[in-house]
């Protein structure tokens, strides 16, 4: 769909976008020059471009493709790879940044980011030959290519190591075959990093192309959550793919677990945007709203609220600024990435639903973001590892027991 | 061409306006600041254009201390090619185009752009004194400019319509609405900017001729009366008496 067809077809809202910043413990300090114009940047382009015609596309359950193009151009597409493979040459606080001010539009808007840039052009980069970084990169920090991740398996979600999708070789090509499933991009998606198990049984990371024979993408209908991002299958059936396309430098479950990390940092970032566009939505609306002759924001229970969310908001700002920190330095683990990535989605979903109740019955309209964002962010709590088992990544972190299995 | 755009730091435009000092300087307290919409929009955008369509420069010049290299680099990051601070607290209007004049000068610019004004003093004066200043001709409020050849062909907002001017030669620019369309920096630009030259000079001397005494907020406006809709005596007392408009 181009930008014409968008702008007939689409209501294009002419309600102006009021978010201010919200900065309660003054972390702007601990950020640099970069960090805040890339914020300023992010959050300037997303009221121009997402914020009026985001509701329009969430309700009919349609992504706009056209932002494929300007997410590449804002330099939204691995902004922390270098700037020779396609990327930004920022650091980790500054990628965390662009993630969150994305979110504050729409957390759809920021998963077409994060595929793109931690979870097919991160892979390729750090596993991928000189030649494959070559080819693919830069064409997909431009945004010529839209490329989609797959390790999620119809039987295979929160246990990614019982994979089946398989592959054999045959000369100079590997025979792909199985399928894959949540695959955020997948039905526009011109290639797919597919993690498939080898004749051997190790999982090797392989770029599969569009039009490859035998290789399909149906979209899956039906999302409550999520719905301006498009999300499909990959079906492999007896694809044929040089044995070129598989990543030379990676072996085993700690490559596609690498990538996820890179993600994951990414959505601890994200999620506290969604919570701060509700916050800041409630404040306005409960400050201008009145009933029984005041403003509901002087009522003690909407300021308990109101409260509790920036406090908890600020708590998880200051997390994820020292996990950048650490993340800067190369010394963020796994491990505390789940933690934040956990805290951060949780946090946003319960002050999304504060945020929704004290909209009243504005709350469930599309004239206030709310409840797109509450939609969304079941999601955001259930992708890139579940709520639980983040819970779990922490329990054994700490205990060195495996509760899993 | 060799262009300067004079690009000015102003609060951002829902910040809480308060004062300090006996209500003599404004509280910077918690405010966010921006660079101003005029000088980054259509100002600094018309120049950028300009340099890609002919070649040349884009110098961008800021009056203030090293807290404003934060709104610079924002302007390197859209496409300036180097910029300017000059070190000094901006004082007045006539302090701040003394200063950039002095700089001017020396540069040999063919147009020097700046915001129609700034929207936090709205004095709309650096333009005019800047161009006595250097003895320039001064367009004022233009919403279009184009190049044909070494000619510039100006168009203003005046009451009511438009005014076109042409002019072969060296003259300072102030930009209103239209002149370029907003650029948002990129990430790529961003970085970019961190390697571009951004001098910091002292300022020449200059005395000010005038001081600000105070500054006063408007009224808090009352919020609206409801009058029972049987009570028109009330009603017509009360837009005689209270409003004042019959």
């Amino acid at each position: 769909m181009d930008t014409i067809t968008a702008d007939t077809k689409h209501h294009i809202s002419s309600k102006t976008d009021q978010y201010q910043h919200h900065d309660y413990y003054q972390i702007d300090e601990l950020l640099s020059e970069d960090h805040l114009l890339a914020r300023d940047a992010v959050r300037d382009w997303v009221k121009k471009e997402i914020s009026p015609i985001i509701e329009s596309y969430s309700e009919k359950a349609e992504c706009p493709q056209h932002l494929y193009k300007g997410l590449a151009e804002i330099g939204a597409f691995g902004p922390s790879l270098p700037i020779e493979y396609g990327g930004g040459g920022m650091d980790e606080i500054a990628y965390g940044i662009i993630m969150q001010e994305l979110e504050r539009g729409d957390s759809g808007i920021r998963s077409m980011a994060s595929v793109q840039g931690s979870l097919v052009m991160y892979p390729i980069y750090r596993f991928g030959s000189e030649e494959q970084k070559q080819k693919y990169l830069p064409k997909l920090g431009s945004g010529e290519y839209i490329g989609c991740f797959g390790l999620t398996e119809p039987d295979h979600g929160s246990n990614p190591s019982g994979m089946t999708t398989s592959f054999v070789e045959d000369g100079d090509d590997i025979i792909l075959n199985g399928a894959k499933m949540w695959i955020t991009n997948s039905p526009v998606a011109d290639i797919a990093v597919v993690w498939a198990k080898g004749p051997d049984g190790a999982i090797k990371g392989i770029i599969v192309e569009k039009g490859m024979e035998g290789f399909s993408a149906p979209e899956i209908h039906g999302k409550w959550s999520l719905r301006a991002s498009i999300t499909g299958e990959l079906v492999f059936e007896d694809v044929r793919v040089p044995k070129s396309n598989i990543l030379p430098n990676v072996s085993g479950l700690k490559g596609p677990l690498s990538c996820l990390s890179k993600a994951r940092y990414g959505i601890a970032w994200g999620a506290i945007g969604a919570a701060l566009d509700c916050y800041d939505s409630a404040l306005r609306y409960t400050k201008e709203r009145e009933q029984f002759g005041k403003a509901l924001a002087g009522f003690q229970l909407t300021q308990k609220k109101l409260a509790e969310m920036i406090t908890e908001i600020t708590k998880a700002q200051l997390m994820v600024w020292r996990l950048g920190t650490l993340a800067n330095k190369g010394k963020a683990t796994p491990a505390q990435i789940s933690m934040a990535k956990r805290n951060s989605c949780h946090m946003a979903l319960n002050v999304a639903r504060e945020a929704r109740q004290m909209h009243g019955g504005m709350g469930i309209t599309n004239e206030y973001p709310i409840m797109r964002h509450m939609m969304n962010l079941e999601t955001v709590l259930t992708y890139e590892g579940t709520h639980d088992i983040h819970l779990l990544i922490t329990g054994m972190d700490v205990t060195g027991i495996n509760a899993f299995k | 061409m060799n262009l300067l755009v004079c690009i000015s730091k102003t609060p951002e435009t829902t910040a809480k306006i308060g004062f300090t000092d006996g209500d003599s300087k404004f509280n910077e307290e918690g405010v966010q600041f921006i660079m101003n919409p005029y000088d980054e929009w259509y100002a600094l955008v018309r120049a950028i254009e300009l340099k890609e369509s002919v070649g040349g420069k884009v110098v961008a010049i800021n009056v203030g201390p090293a807290s404003n290299d934060v709104v610079i680099r924002k302007a390197l990051a859209i496409g300036a090619d180097e910029a300017v601070r000059i070190n000094a607290q901006p004082q007045s209007a006539m302090t701040t185009a003394k200063y950039i004049a002095d700089y001017a000068k020396e540069g040999n610019f063919d147009i020097v752009f700046l915001g129609k004004e700034t929207i936090d003093y709205n004095g709309s004066e650096v333009g005019s004194m800047l161009a006595e200043y250097l003895d320039l001709p001064f367009f004022s409020y233009a919403s279009k400019l184009e190049m044909d050849g070494s000619k510039a062909i100006i168009t203003r907002d005046v009451e009511g319509g438009q005014e076109t001017a042409e002019y072969t030669g060296s003259f300072v620019l102030s930009a209103a609405k239209g002149l370029a369309e907003q650029r948002i920096p990129n990430m790529r630009g961003i970085m970019m900017a961190k390697r571009k030259p951004l001098n910091v000079i002292e300022p020449t001397i200059t005395e000010d001729l005038s001081v600000v005494v105070k500054y006063e907020l408007p009224e808090a406006k009352s919020g609206v009366k409801m009058l029972d809709a049987d009570d028109m005596d009330e009603l017509v007392r009360l837009l005689h008496e209270e409003a004042k408009v019959i």
